[in-house]
């Protein structure tokens, strides 16, 4: 199609004008609140001692439920691609698989409670031993698994299946065992789909805040995360809070930002690897 | 590789319990919750006038806001794709800021810009239009990202071939390009679909009254209403199922 | 090559981590609002008690300076806070569902009631003189500087076009209030009961335009711009003006007395120390620190010295006009049958079931 020069400007200005009124003013303007009172002010509601705890606790929610699903995700991916077990098994673990996408964080939330809470399925089981599923943070992380869950499998599967096994083949006719196969052929060649999904899986969990304000006890210092934090904080009133909630939110976006970069990062080596 | 690593009953046997563990048994609490009372009582939380008015307006505003990302995600696929100019590929990377920035954030944003603080005037806060807004941030790179690819495997050929034989651009468009493109329109924006009918974090703090079915969900849980909150989960994921379902099987026709 | 992406991980990983330490190494301002008060959790001194308190939404102000000043006396040395604040339904719920709690605040006496019910807070919790409520407030109007609608008492919220701003009450034990002080001007000015539940009808259905999970989210709407008037503690406006909010509080001629009530819980593994705390509140220092927050202090000989930051209403009443607690729960809020959860449900608010 030759467009004429007119077209071509006219599409790309309404393009970006809706791109710059939906997502760049918005992002700005929380910058700029953020620093409205001075950086020094913004600085001090990022460094409370509540704050620093939720961060803490933000980036500790992703360390633990990153890697479980990563290696949950390339396993299934494994079985997914390469499984020699009947179609409809698979098709079942492929379908399952997509259910963290579509199911609302808050239905998560209360799926936990009925399960550890008390009263729950198992919560007498936990509790009787002392152990405090939900209010608690092994509720949240639990929460952070199921939402971050479908990532890697989905960034690695496709990889997997382009790439196709016979170098695999090859190796376990040279003598390989399967776990040399895998750590050594299998695993390199899907490199950057595995890198793709962890940012992808990290970014997720990070910003988590549905499932985990439902079961948190949102204790200021124990169980708030930095979503939850800013929730919290934009239920206070008074001259400086809109700063305090966009100091959060901006610490929370400059995180996000750097996983932001990687994701580009990682996205165009796995669209080169394909 | 034969009975490889993973490769066998041992591997899916796994993986399953896996998702057992952290995703089928906790949903299925909930089904089980929305129908512990019997099937009369689900019912009767399923048709009362809040669930349905938030299920309605929830869908519905989901249903608009695919439409506009439509048709927007698939302008912004053209330029990123067709198109040449300065900060391109900054462009490239903002459309994924959906996607890395949690939701909270998302409203934050929207609010301070379009809602009582406006630096420009503009308050939407509490109203459908936020909302619709708020969708429209956290659902942008479904329909970009899915539309992209396409667009970029386009041949070029037929188009070209379609204006040597006089069509014009519109005609071009309209016949050629478009039909290559609408199976992945449309299943970016059934995506796109799927993800605002359980959005929560977005709206929490700009939705107000507007009765959307996740903050509704989030209301009954909290008002100590387990079984209303789980009848209307159990409502909210069957339709965002039936979507699921719709995409792999056009999915698998369409060969992807 | 194949270290390539795995570092990368990692440096991804590590980089938020490298935030952390940065934010962390520099310390800053606790006193911040949205800090947490001074309570530090694992870095407990030995010897050191760490009490769980679980209270409603609004006292946040005033429980950061109580846990302080107790920290510094000599009954609560070395007793440190976690503290959670949230609509007092929800939270009561949550403890009731198993959430660690030594001592509990609430809004109204049925949230505390409701543990009473499930062991987790004794029977005798209100056995004592102060009858277990830790300090007083009342249901005021809160109008934007200047009261540009001139609104003057509870008649004026019904008249068209006044917007009202008032929580949810099966999560607040601040929206109960509210709605029951509504309701009781109404048969204080001589209106027969069920001209009082239509004057509830209207407000909620007309006249309230939204209804947030909680006092302070209702606030928050509030002081964001919506909304002419919004209902409210008294110590919860109080504090607002104290932040320069540009409010107003109305004084209504008829209002309701707001008596919060606090206990330690039975399952408090921290007991003494718990009750510790309770018993400080109750004493002079503890009653004037509540008063200068902005609640009206329980304890004679602290309130008599306020009497000036506090008026009182000319006919002020309390929940024992309406009947009391246990039969107000229920007539007007039992789930599904009381008669203000109907005209909720009908305004199409979600509501306990």
């Amino acid at each position: 199609m030759a467009i004429s020069r007119r077209t071509t400007l006219s599409l790309r200005a309404v393009a970006l004008l809706y791109l710059t009124l939906l997502l760049l003013l918005p992002v700005a303007v929380v910058f700029w609140r953020t620093f409205e009172h001075g950086a020094g002010t913004a600085w001090s509601f990022m460094t409370t001692p509540a704050a620093i705890s939720a961060l803490w606790l933000t980036i500790l929610l992703a360390v633990i439920a990153v890697p479980l699903n990563t290696i949950f995700g390339v396993g299934a991916a494994m079985v997914l691609v390469r499984g020699k077990t009947p179609r409809a098994g698979k098709a079942i673990l492929d379908a399952l698989i997509d259910l963290p996408f579509v199911v609302s964080p808050v239905i998560v939330g209360l799926a936990l409670i009925l399960v550890y809470g008390q009263g729950g399925w198992f919560g007498h089981a936990f509790t009787s031993h002392g152990i405090q599923i939900i209010y608690a943070v092994p509720g949240m992380v639990i929460a952070t698994v199921f939402v971050s869950l479908p990532f890697v499998v989905r960034e690695v599967a496709p990889v997997l299946a382009e790439v196709g096994d016979e170098q695999e083949q090859a190796a376990a006719t040279l003598g390989a065992s399967p776990w040399q196969t895998f750590w050594r052929v299998t695993l390199p060649s899907i490199r950057w789909g595995v890198a793709y999904g962890v940012v992808l899986t990290t970014a997720r969990a990070l910003g988590e805040i549905g499932a985990v304000l439902v079961v948190s006890s949102n204790v200021a210092g124990s169980t708030l995360t930095l979503p939850l934090l800013i929730f919290q904080r934009d239920e206070q009133v008074g001259g400086q809070v809109t700063t305090s909630v966009y100091a959060a939110a901006t610490e929370l976006a400059v995180l996000s930002i750097g996983v932001l970069l990687l994701m580009t990062m990682f996205g165009s080596r796995t669209k080169e690897a394909r | 590789m034969r009975a490889g690593l993973g490769a066998g009953g041992l591997g899916l046997g796994i993986a399953m319990l896996y998702m057992s563990a952290f995703v089928l048994i906790p949903l299925a609490s909930v089904v089980a919750k929305a129908v512990s009372s019997g099937l009369g009582k689900f019912w009767d939380s399923i048709d009362n006038a809040l669930a349905i008015r938030a299920l309605v307006i929830t869908m519905s505003a989901s249903l608009i806001v695919a439409a506009i990302g439509a048709v927007m995600g698939t302008l912004v696929a053209w330029i990123l794709v067709r198109d040449t100019f300065k900060g391109k590929r900054f462009v490239g990377t903002l459309i994924d800021l959906p996607f890395a920035l949690p939701t909270i954030v998302a409203g934050l944003t929207l609010i301070a810009l379009y809602g009582p603080n406006s630096p420009v005037g503009i308050d939407l806060a509490f109203t459908r239009g936020a909302v619709i807004v708020a969708l429209l941030f956290v659902t942008l790179p479904f329909v970009v990202r899915s539309v992209q690819p396409v667009l970029i495997e386009l041949d070029r050929e037929v188009e070209e071939a379609a204006a040597s034989l006089g069509a014009s651009n519109t005609t071009t468009f309209r016949r050629i390009v478009l039909p290559a493109l609408r199976p992945a329109i449309f299943s970016g924006a059934a995506l796109a679909f799927a993800r605002s009918i359980g959005e929560f974090g977005s709206l929490a703090l700009i939705a107000g009254k507007v009765q959307i079915a996740s903050l509704v969900i989030y209301a009954d849980i909290e008002n100590g209403s387990p079984q209303a909150a789980a009848a209307l989960s159990v409502m909210l994921m069957l339709v965002a199922l039936v979507v699921l379902f719709i995409l792999r099987t056009i999915g698998a026709r369409v060969g992807h | 090559m194949r270290t390539g992406p795995r570092r990368l991980i990692v440096l991804g990983l590590l980089s938020p981590a490298g935030l952390a330490v940065a934010v962390a190494g520099c310390g800053g301002s606790s006193d911040a609002v949205g800090g947490s008060g001074g309570t530090s959790n694992a870095a407990a001194t030995t010897g050191s008690t760490q009490l769980q308190l679980v209270a409603y939404s609004t006292p946040k102000k005033a429980y950061d300076a109580l846990t302080t000043a107790f920290g510094q006396s000599s009954t609560g040395k070395g007793v440190t806070f976690g503290q959670s604040f949230g609509a007092s339904g929800s939270q009561s719920r949550a403890v009731d569902s198993g959430q660690p709690a030594d001592v509990v605040a609430f809004s109204t006496e049925p949230d505390m009631t409701r543990l009473v019910k499930d062991g987790i807070v004794a029977g005798n919790w209100d056995a004592n003189p102060e009858h277990g409520i830790a300090s007083d407030s009342v249901v005021v109007l809160v109008v934007r500087n200047g009261n540009p609608k001139h609104i003057t008492g509870w008649d004026d919220l019904i008249k068209p076009g006044v917007d009202v701003i008032t929580p949810n009450p099966s999560t607040s034990g601040s929206a109960r209030w509210n709605i029951l002080a509504g309701y009781g001007a109404q048969l204080k000015e001589g209106k027969t009961q069920a001209q009082a539940l239509a004057y509830v009808n209207t407000l909620l259905t007309k006249n309230v335009s939204v209804q947030d999970s909680s006092a302070s989210a209702a606030l928050q709407t509030f002081t964001g711009g919506k909304g002419d008037v919004l209902l409210d503690y008294e110590s919860d406006a109080l504090s607002a003006e104290k932040t320069g909010e540009d409010i107003q509080i109305v004084y209504p001629k008829q209002t309701l007395l707001i008596e919060t009530p606090i206990a330690v819980t039975a399952t408090s593994s921290h007991a003494s120390q718990a009750q510790a705390f309770l018993n400080w509140q109750w004493s002079a220092a503890g009653q004037t620190i509540w008063a200068q927050q902005g609640y009206r202090p329980v304890l004679q000989s602290v309130a008599s010295q306020f009497t000036n930051k506090f008026p009182t209403p000319p006919q002020l009443f309390t929940i024992a006009y309406l009947g009391g607690w246990s039969k107000v729960k229920d007539e007007f809020f039992a789930p599904q049958t009381g008669s203000i959860t109907k005209i909720e449900e009908a305004a199409g608010v979600p509501t306990a079931s």
